[in-house]
């Protein structure tokens, strides 16, 4: 570890200043998870944010190499867990393309819904952790409240609440619940009449724009350099929304907004975010009338195959764009797995925003920034 | 950019015969693939950058592969205006010293990304300014994804 030249200095008033390590984390509540960064601070200023990373990484892009492409769809909900579903789609896509296999319209449309439902979950505990993380514990328990109606809908669908594992490649691995339309619809209307109240606890809230305007500022051309995507790279202006530029599943049938500010500081990215639901409402209502009658599934092979070659499959989750890159050479398992997380390359530009700023900054750029640890931390 | 424009945009920045030329290949992916020599694979990342034809601004992955004999790195590359995509592959045989010019002076997301690849495969880039493990502790010994890694207490070999 390298160490800082701590040569105190006189200032002005006569106080002696010099800068020093302080750890935040491994088990600190703000780093959301088991992330350590180690900040050089002079006296509350952050001169320097380095993660050290690595406390949970379970390889499991080396595991991936000895399992089979039915196996490694589980693997993935180990990622960034609050996008589980949408993870698992990735790989399946990347299979399905792989072998060529069309699957049924009634896939695709449920497998569009659960994906937006997911980044709606993820987007209300980010709001509730966000609350907390700056101060306002309320928050917590009103986004959780929302969240919970969406994990009963996933629980009753495949019986997990958050790793879900419904997808298969091929298909689903059950038809959906009878129940399942009826409480989407139910949702939906709740939720829409929810959201202005979290305008109205937090949005507008003074103490919190003060909190997160103007703090963390990320510049388009920055977002681009740093391989931002997601909320974070859209709250600079950078349209990189993978449901726009690379439809998959039953994005193409949709009509929604690719929602962009360009502040680019701590609070775009919340608005961005709280903007995203409102859009991923609209998609969820344009399908939920529309699911097409038919298999839920095609049959593959008890033990697939893929064809000799790369293929490469990236998704939209709720943190940004996460690809799946499969190298095979013809056999029963991948030869080499490369998960490129949304995670990683997000939190790479922390030190690059967070410079300059206080303590209490860095945790509100880290909330908005909004990373998952096992996402990078494979 | 179509694939073919592509192409015929790379190989005009190779006019010399005489030095090798990038390979090109769309067998078993959906992208167009360009092979390069190690001692090229700078030169040619920043045409590709600062081009304006091809502007290949978003490195979206960058991933270490063990092919057997040799290491290699993948790279893929998008166009955040022209909204295409190229994979840069570039390889080696030197096992030992395994060793690629760093590209994170043209994307910065490459710092991380390089110093993953340095920790699981032992792939060196030179001018990187802070190439050190990024997941691993100091003191692991082997490069874990490589395929002949062998660790008899936490591999589970089927």
């Amino acid at each position: 570890m390298e160490t800082a030249t701590l040569e105190p200095t006189i200032t002005k008033k006569g106080f002696k200043s010099e800068e020093y390590f302080i750890n935040m984390g491994p088990q600190h509540p703000a780093t959301h998870g088991v992330l350590r960064l180690l900040l050089t601070i002079d006296g509350e200023v952050i001169k320097k944010v380095e993660p050290d990373l690595g406390y949970i990484h379970r390889s499991i892009e080396k595991m991936c190499e000895s399992n089979s492409y039915q196996q490694i769809v589980h693997l993935t909900d180990r990622l960034d867990y609050l996008s589980s579903h949408i993870n698992n789609e990735a790989v399946c896509l990347c299979v399905e393309n792989a072998l060529e296999l069309e699957v049924p319209e009634r896939v695709k449309v449920i497998r569009t819904i659960l994906g937006e439902l997911t980044r709606i979950a993820s987007h209300t505990l980010w709001w509730g952790v966000l609350g907390m993380d700056v101060g306002a514990l309320t928050s917590y328990f009103y986004g959780f409240r929302d969240r919970e109606m969406i994990n009963d809908i996933f629980e009753e669908t495949c019986g997990a609440r958050l790793t879900m594992n419904y997808n298969i490649p091929g298909g689903l691995m059950e038809d959906i619940h009878p129940n399942f339309v009826k409480r989407v619809k139910e949702f939906i209307p709740h939720f829409r009449s929810k959201l202005p109240e979290y305008d109205r606890l937090l949005t507008g809230n003074i103490i919190f724009q003060k909190r997160t305007k103007g703090v963390g500022v990320l510049t388009k051309e920055d977002a681009i350099n740093f391989g931002a995507s997601g909320p974070v790279a859209r709250a600079s202006g950078h349209s990189c929304d993978v449901r726009k530029y690379h439809p998959y599943s039953a994005l193409d049938k949709v009509n929604f907004t690719e929602i962009l500010d360009t502040a680019g500081d701590s609070f775009a990215r919340y608005r961005v975010r709280i903007a995203e639901m409102w859009e991923s409402l609209d998609i969820i209502e344009q399908l939920i009338d529309n699911i097409p009658d038919g298999d839920h599934k095609v049959a593959t092979n008890a033990v697939i195959k893929l064809p000799k070659g790369d293929f490469y499959q990236k998704v939209e989750t709720a943190r940004g764009e996460f690809g799946v890159y499969i190298i095979s050479t013809g056999t029963k398992n991948p030869y080499r797995v490369k998960f490129r997380s949304p995670g990683l390359s997000n939190l790479s530009l922390l030190n690059h925003i967070a410079v300059g700023g206080k303590i209490g900054d860095l945790v509100a750029t880290m909330a908005t920034i909004d990373i998952v640890v096992p996402d990078i931390d494979r | 950019m179509t694939n073919e424009a592509l192409q015929q945009t790379i190989l005009s920045w190779f006019p010399d015969a005489e030095v090798p030329q990038p390979q090109f290949s769309e067998e078993g992916s959906q992208y167009l693939n360009v092979s390069i020599e190690a001692n090229q694979l700078h030169e040619l990342m920043q045409l590709l950058k600062n081009n304006p034809e091809t502007h290949f601004d978003y490195l979206f992955c960058l991933t270490g592969v063990d092919y057997g004999k040799e290491l290699g790195v993948v790279y893929h590359l998008e166009s955040t205006m022209h909204r295409h995509i190229l994979v840069v592959k570039v390889q080696t045989s030197d096992r030992e010293n395994p060793i690629f010019e760093s590209v994170q002076d043209l994307w910065a997301t490459a710092n991380y990304h390089e110093r993953e690849v340095f920790d699981f495969f032992g792939i060196k880039f030179s001018n990187h300014p802070n190439l050190k493990r990024l997941f691993l502790s100091e003191d692991w010994e082997g490069y874990p994804l490589r395929k002949d890694y062998v660790d008899e207490s936490n591999m589970v070999v089927k």
